[in-house]
């Protein structure tokens, strides 16, 4: 089917008109077991691609190795046409490719305000020598607090200013490691599983600033299981079962594709589990 | 008993040079542990490279004071290196394995006799002073402060080793007030968060290490000053566990903490030690005699510090939101 996102049909590994991230035959192995397999894969510039899949799909191993966190066996991949294969998570992160993580990290004993300045890039006080000297520093912080209060409140997380992350709900502190990630200004941010443990009520502010972050031109890869919120914003999807991409393409057309309702939902998707007897399901058949 | 003379002789710990150079070594395990999340127990082994490297450049090369002060912290800075560029980017439990196993090997090489020419073997060395003495500006006269008195010598190593507490506290309340600071405290929280947000974690970690250990060797070399001597025996696991008691007594991510925290610790010994001698020589407690007066004070103090961390994990000078044994 032709869209205006890949170069002819969509199909796992398809090339893409105007890709950020490239990735050739990338495979990581955990002892027997091949976490992650994949021959080629494109992300496409300036859109909201969703990553979906079962659980040990390999989804998050696919993150750690883009984002350096993870050293795969074989491959090379590039960002915004720079080789990243080997560089170190802090040198990938500053190139412009900002990851969160699938268990949230906040830095529980620091407040959220120093959560959200520790994300910015370029204070030259962050340096040993020159945090000696605030008149150095003190212009760069004023404007990344700044910045960091701008993003507070339209997380609404600007009554917590003050606040250790620690006293955050789970899904405040989701917020928070998003909001964070775009002190940086990343060109593509990356997230893991944004939806899980956030509140209905949530949900669809989320929802907002995640579309908001691609009206400013930001590229937005996430993994998610919440199949609402992948055919509500998400502009192309791809389907991981077993480290490998089983399919790609507009959400429309993915949810539809039989080998990703199987990959995913199970072969039995659309069978009452009551009617089915269980030595059939364990076979598969 | 002699009330007048306990009191006096706790107040003398109060600001005795030892009290110092243990507070020295307690603000650099506070960059470390408190602000950086690092386990390190080797500490002593900081103390020492600072008190050998100063007695060796002065007896061994004939340096003066002060190239034999910046050889000590060289000496430090270089162990740090060594320690940390196969230890930091480990798990944390690795460094506190490293540090208290490599704390006792170097030990171990100073007390060696092969080295005697230099280390002096178990003897360690002796009378390396008379530079740094000679910049003493007090009149040489006895200087009474109630009843102790002190020799000018005695005033005067006593007003460098604080003053070298006054600096290293305000240098660690820069840092730590700095954004440099506050990548070090993300870094304790959890450092593949930073990592994510562009630090680079390892210098970061290697920074705070040689700045820590750096303190500890301004410690050491307090410590060895005040008597002259250094010998191998002092630089014991047992150092470096004295300086974790002061540090977690008065709080582990405060600066005040440690200052306040090594004078309370060692006026408390001097206090309990004067009331027990006091009482076993009016035969109040026939199961003890005055030798053992001085073990069994430490046995006391271990078993209010076991209260104190149970009770107030954050020190006396912790934020109770801050406890850093509950994360």
């Amino acid at each position: 089917m032709a869209n205006s996102i890949s170069v002819g049909a969509a199909a796992p590994g398809c090339k893409k008109v105007d890709p950020i991230l490239v990735a050739d035959n990338v495979t990581r192995q955990f002892g027997g077991l091949t976490a992650v397999d994949v021959a080629h894969l494109e992300i496409p510039r300036g859109l909201i691609t969703a990553l979906i899949g079962p659980n040990g799909a390999g989804k998050t191993t696919m993150f750690n190795l883009l984002t350096g966190f993870d050293e795969p066996n074989t491959g090379s991949w590039s960002f915004d046409g720079k080789n990243l294969a080997g560089v170190a998570p802090y040198k990938v992160a500053r190139l412009g490719m900002i990851r969160t993580f699938q268990l949230t990290k906040a830095l529980s004993l620091l407040t959220v305000i120093d959560n959200m300045r520790l994300g910015a890039q370029d204070q030259p006080g962050e340096g040993l020598l020159q945090s000696f000297l605030r008149p150095i520093w003190k212009k760069r912080e004023a404007q990344i607090s700044e910045r960091a209060e701008g993003l507070l409140k339209r997380f609404k997380l600007d009554e917590k200013r003050e606040d250790y992350a620690a006293s955050l709900s789970g899904g405040q502190r989701k917020l928070l490691e998003m909001a964070r990630a775009l002190m940086g200004k990343p060109q593509l941010v990356m997230l893991d599983e944004p939806m899980a443990g956030v509140n209905p009520a949530l949900t669809q502010s989320l929802l907002e600033h995640i579309r908001g972050l691609k009206n400013d031109g930001t590229t937005v890869l996430f993994v998610e299981h919440d199949m609402h919120m992948v055919r509500n914003i998400s502009d192309w999807v791809i389907v991981m079962a077993e480290g490998k991409i089983v399919a790609e393409g507009p959400p429309a057309q993915v949810m539809k594709d039989q080998a990703v309702i199987d990959a995913y939902l199970g072969a039995h998707a659309d069978t009452d589990l009551g009617t089915v007897a269980i030595k059939t399901l364990k076979t598969g058949k | 008993m002699d009330f007048v003379n306990i009191l006096n002789l706790t107040g003398g710990e109060l600001i005795g040079a030892y009290t110092a150079a243990y507070i020295l070594c307690a603000l650099g395990l506070a960059m470390h542990f408190g602000f950086t999340g690092l386990l390190n127990f080797g500490q002593a082994a900081f103390a020492a490279l600072g008190a050998y490297g100063y007695a060796v450049a002065t007896l061994t090369f004939g340096w003066p004071w002060y190239s034999s002060v910046l050889f000590g912290l060289l000496c430090s800075a270089i162990f740090a290196v060594l320690l940390g560029i196969p230890t930091l980017r480990l798990r944390a439990d690795y460094l506190a394995i490293v540090t208290i196993a490599s704390a006792q090997a170097l030990r171990f090489v100073f007390g060696v006799g092969e080295y005697r020419e230099v280390t002096g073997g178990s003897n360690g060395l002796s009378q390396f002073g008379e530079s740094f003495y000679s910049l003493n500006f007090l009149p040489d006269q006895r200087f009474e402060i109630g009843v102790l008195t002190y020799s000018s010598d005695e005033i005067f190593i006593r007003i460098v080793a604080w003053s070298l507490v006054i600096i290293a506290a305000v240098l660690l309340l820069m840092l730590t007030r700095s954004p440099w600071g506050r990548v070090l405290k993300g870094i304790r929280e959890d450092e593949d968060a930073i990592r994510s947000l562009g630090k680079n974690v390892f210098a970061y970690k290697l920074q705070s290490l040689i700045i820590g250990g750096t303190f500890a060797s301004l410690g050491g070399m307090v410590f060895v000053m005040t008597s002259q001597t250094n010998q191998p025996a002092t630089w014991g696991t047992e150092f470096t566990f004295m300086v974790w008691t002061i540090l977690l007594l008065g709080g582990a991510a405060t600066i005040l903490g440690p200052i306040i925290g090594g004078m309370i610790f060692f006026a408390l010994l001097m206090f309990i030690q004067g009331i027990l001698e006091g009482l076993v020589n009016l035969g109040l407690l026939p199961f003890l005699d005055v030798a053992q007066v001085g073990q069994i004070r430490f046995l006391l103090v271990g078993l209010a510090l076991m209260f104190l961390v149970i009770f107030r994990p954050q020190g006396m000078f912790g934020n109770k939101r801050e406890t850093q044994f509950n994360g």
